[in-house]
């Protein structure tokens, strides 16, 4: 390790910028990184991690800005001559080929002919003398979560990289599994390879590595030494100090619980799935609640457990609905239209074929949530002169503007659509609102006019759920606050007076 | 390399244009065929498309051919809709002809037409079941139903041979593989038209036919089940967030597809056959798939798109007998107008580039 640090510098990038037409998804960043270093890649969705490190990996070209590669200037246009220079890369997500073996899926991936056995003989060697032993011949589909990881990262040191890039790796694994990795990445540090580990989680960032960058909104706005920051200080650099003035909404005082969930638990279903653990939840009439937390912590599997989506069978889980004058309503067991009929309202993330279909009309669209309402469909005829109207409605009262009358939904923008599929909702005047990411990848006027809406509603005496990375959104509008981390919801917050980073903290699993 | 990206937006004129312009091209394919093959490519053509149409008794027969086609058809695009790929509506259509023929062999002295009618039920019944087959092992299992249903047509058709060979075969009938023929309540008579008389060989059930494809377009366009149908097929995940059952879909269209291919079948030998015999279809089951594409998926469509598929095919039966033209041309001309639809259908949502794929960065760019 000492010799390590005194030879030069591995990698460096010089006022590196990446445009996304009027986006700056990376903004002059200054980078270096040295033989046998194990860095950290910190930031929140958004903040330019993955942007940065697909430049390195040549998957796309900076804009502005150089990178050098041991002095030498640096370009790359395909991840095939980042390999062939040295550089690996270990994806979060795999791309194994289920049916082949662990010797076929590696030998895939090397360039030029290679000998068979000679090939199993060095994958046994390597990945023995790493302690990770994997055994050629096993089919990729009978392997573990963890193994196929091990096939990855293998397939990468079989290319002597001189620099791997580890893109949050231990998302996938158990903690036993994760300190095993970090032997892994601590020995393969130790032999001179330089590791990038692109992380949210910080005590694993204090753990592992001695420096860690933290890029926010496309800039680097630290570089410290990740062992003297406390996971606080670290939190508080990862979100910034712009979200600590934000004005708070204030909770109603004396509210009466709108939804009660209890004990809702969810296995995961695949391997990159996350589980929900024992989530409980109220939120109250008249309120707006957050839901922060990083992406890929359970928030996609929380709001289909919620709209009705996936189902929880277990006997001990409930969702109560409180209604005004009328009994509690059950909702554990219903599907997406009962739950709408009981009065809940449901906006998820995705716009395209999940909130609306682009190739139908925005009037057949509003029949997708409003199927159950008797004027709607009845003896199974549609009534059309009602979508149309009511889509008309919610052009008119959502600001919705529109490329000619009654378009398909892929005609409007992304801002457009949102807005009718939020006031889709809206205008049925639901008890309960639950909404993920409402703003996301829409304009910033549409954005105000969808956040008054929700605050509108909640002064009527709805309640809202509200999923969202976007903590600026989170801190101005939410009442109260909440965070999921890693399948599991945080206690909940008076959004007045909870500080951005102990929000920060919550999110990366160490508060 | 070739390389198709989406296109943004298709206009609607295209959309009406390509099944126009895959029908010329293929004709004109067929033309160049004809004189690679010797023959005078004009005459041919007029043989084939037009001289099928020069007498008005032709125009019935045209119906007829066109009707099982267009039944099918129906419950077809109502299965592509959704996405569920049934191509097994040949093998519905004979367990169909089956159902409708155990109740027409068992009870032969009925006369009344009233009789059609629980042939008919049987018929579907039947034709529902064999289609219900895939359903359950998609549901159940994730089987692909392409494979399954294709293969099932297979199956029926042996079962049907083996019947007609034997335990369902006439005694009287001198070892020829045919059941009795069918009793007079089991038979669908011709049609007199007023003022014109009979039409060729036209029977009750062509306008039948197109009361099918009607009531096709009406769910399919106004309810609330046609409209699960659209949205599961388009969007399966959209379809769960609106509540609707994907699973209830499949098994929905496939049996609702099976029923109809299933009812063609009872159609075909109560209206032209009269009796079980090895062969009772004449590959409608396969052919309704191109009028379901040539149809753009509209079951108002089927109409104009089966009896253009019925023509080709009576085409092909005359200029056989007039000029000697090989009957496996028609196959040849069927195979080109799919070719033609599906190519059509895909330059309409795809631009095609041809060199190298580019790398990801130059596509950020220009995205």
């Amino acid at each position: 390790m000492k010799q390590t640090n005194e030879q030069g510098i591995l990698l460096e990038a010089r006022q590196v910028s990446k445009y996304f037409g009027d986006f700056v998804a990376n903004d002059k960043i200054d980078f270096a990184i040295r033989p046998g270093e194990i860095l950290a890649l910190l930031g929140e969705n958004g903040a330019g991690k993955s942007t940065f490190v697909k430049m390195i990996y040549g998957l796309l070209a900076p804009d502005e800005g150089a990178f050098y590669w041991q002095s030498k200037p640096l370009t790359l246009s395909s991840p095939q001559q980042a390999r062939e220079m040295g550089i690996g890369m270990v994806f979060q997500h795999f791309s194994l080929f289920e049916m082949l073996t662990v010797a076929e899926n590696i030998e895939l991936a090397l360039q030029g002919v290679h000998d068979r056995e000679k090939l199993a003989e060095l994958i046994v060697e390597k990945s023995t003398a790493y302690g990770i032993p994997l055994n050629p011949d096993s089919l990729t589909a009978d392997l573990s979560v963890s193994q196929r990881q091990r096939v990855e990262i293998l397939r990468c040191l079989l290319q002597d990289p001189k620099l791997l890039i580890m893109d949050e790796p231990t998302s996938v694994l158990t903690p036993q599994e994760a300190n095993q990795l970090f032997d892994v990445i601590e020995q393969l540090a130790d032999s001179g390879c330089a590791v990038l580990f692109i992380s949210h989680k910080l005590d694993e960032v204090k753990r592992l590595t001695k420096r860690a960058v933290i890029l926010r909104a496309g800039q680097k706005v630290a570089d410290v030494d990740s062992k003297k920051q406390s996971a606080g200080e670290l939190a508080a650099l990862m979100v910034g100090d712009e979200v600590a003035h934000i004005k708070r909404q204030s909770a109603p005082k004396q509210s009466l619980p709108r939804l009660s969930i209890s004990a809702l638990s969810r296995p995961a279903e695949g391997p990159f799935n996350v589980s929900l653990k024992q989530i409980e939840l109220t939120v109250n009439q008249g309120e707006i609640l957050g839901i922060a937390g990083i992406a890929g912590n359970g928030q996609t599997e929380l709001m289909d457990a919620l709209t009705g989506e996936w189902i929880d069978k277990s006997a001990t889980a409930s969702i109560l609905l409180h209604k005004d004058r009328q009994a509690d309503i059950e909702l554990i067991r219903q599907g997406p239209t009962e739950r709408r009929r009981a009065g809940v309202g449901f906006v998820p993330e995705e716009r395209n074929g999940h909130a609306a279909i682009g190739e139908l009309s925005l009037s057949e669209n509003t029949l997708l949530t409003t199927h159950h309402i008797e004027q709607a469909s009845q003896y199974d005829l549609v009534n059309d002169n009602f979508c149309r109207d009511y889509a008309g409605q919610i052009t008119q009262k959502f600001d919705v503007r529109l490329p000619s009358k009654n378009p398909q939904a892929s005609q409007l923008s992304g801002g457009n659509l949102q807005k009718f599929v939020v006031g889709r909702e809206i205008l049925k005047s639901p008890d309960l609102l639950v909404v993920s990411q409402p703003t996301w990848g829409v304009d910033i006027g549409a954005a105000i006019f969808i956040r008054k809406a929700m605050l509108k509603l909640a002064e009527e005496g709805g309640a809202v759920i509200m999923i969202s990375q976007d903590l600026e959104e989170i801190f101005s509008i939410s009442h109260r606050i909440a965070v999921i981390n890693n399948g599991q919801l945080s206690k909940t917050y008076d959004a007045a007076t909870i500080t951005a980073q102990k929000v920060g903290l919550l999110m990366g699993g160490a508060g | 390399m070739i390389t198709l990206t989406p296109r943004r937006h298709v206009a609607w004129q295209l959309t009406l244009l390509i099944p126009v312009i895959a029908v010329l091209i293929t004709i004109l394919a067929g033309g160049v065929i004809f004189a690679v093959l010797g023959y005078e490519p004009l005459e041919t053509l007029f043989e084939f498309f037009i001289k099928p149409l020069s007498q008005p008794y032709q125009f019935g027969n045209l119906m007829v051919k066109a009707c099982p086609l267009i039944i099918i058809g129906t419950g077809l695009v109502f299965c592509y809709r959704a996405n569920i790929w049934n191509i097994g509506a040949e093998g519905q259509l004979i367990f169909g002809a089956l159902g409708a023929g155990l109740l027409a062999l068992s009870f032969p002295d009925v006369t009344s037409k009233w009789f059609l009618v629980p042939m008919a039920i049987a018929a579907m019944l039947a034709g529902g079941l064999w289609a219900f087959v895939p359903a359950v092992l998609k549901v159940r299992f994730n089987t692909n139903e392409i494979l399954v249903s294709l293969m099932l047509t297979y199956v029926a058709g042996f079962f049907l041979d083996w019947l007609v060979r034997g335990p369902w075969r006439d005694p009287m009938s001198f070892g020829f593989p045919l059941t009795p023929s069918y009793g007079d309540g089991a038979l669908i008579s011709g049609l007199v038209l007023p003022g014109i008389g009979r039409l060729g060989q036209l029977h009750w059930a062509v306008p039948l036919s197109f009361v099918v494809a009607f009531i096709g377009w009406f769910v399919m366009r106004h309810t609330l089940t046609g409209f699960q149908v659209r949205v599961i097929g388009n969007a399966p995940q959209a379809g769960k967030f609106a509540g609707f059952k994907p699973d209830r879909v499949t098994y929905g269209v496939l049996i609702a597809s099976g029923g109809l291919a299933g009812l063609a079948g009872m159609i075909e030998v109560s209206a032209n056959i009269g009796q079980l015999q090895p062969n009772v279809s004449f590959g409608y089951g396969f052919t309704a798939i191109i009028v379901v594409f040539l149809a753009r998926l509209n079951p108002v469509a089927v109409i104009v798109a089966g009896l253009v598929v019925a023509l080709a095919e009576l085409g092909g039966d005359a200029a056989q007998i007039s000029l000697g033209v090989p009957k496996v041309v028609t196959g040849v001309f069927k195979g080109i107008l799919l070719f033609m639809l599906l190519s059509g259908e895909t330059l309409t949502h795809y631009h095609i580039r041809f060199g190298r794929a580019q790398t990801a960065s130059r596509k950020h760019q220009e995205g």
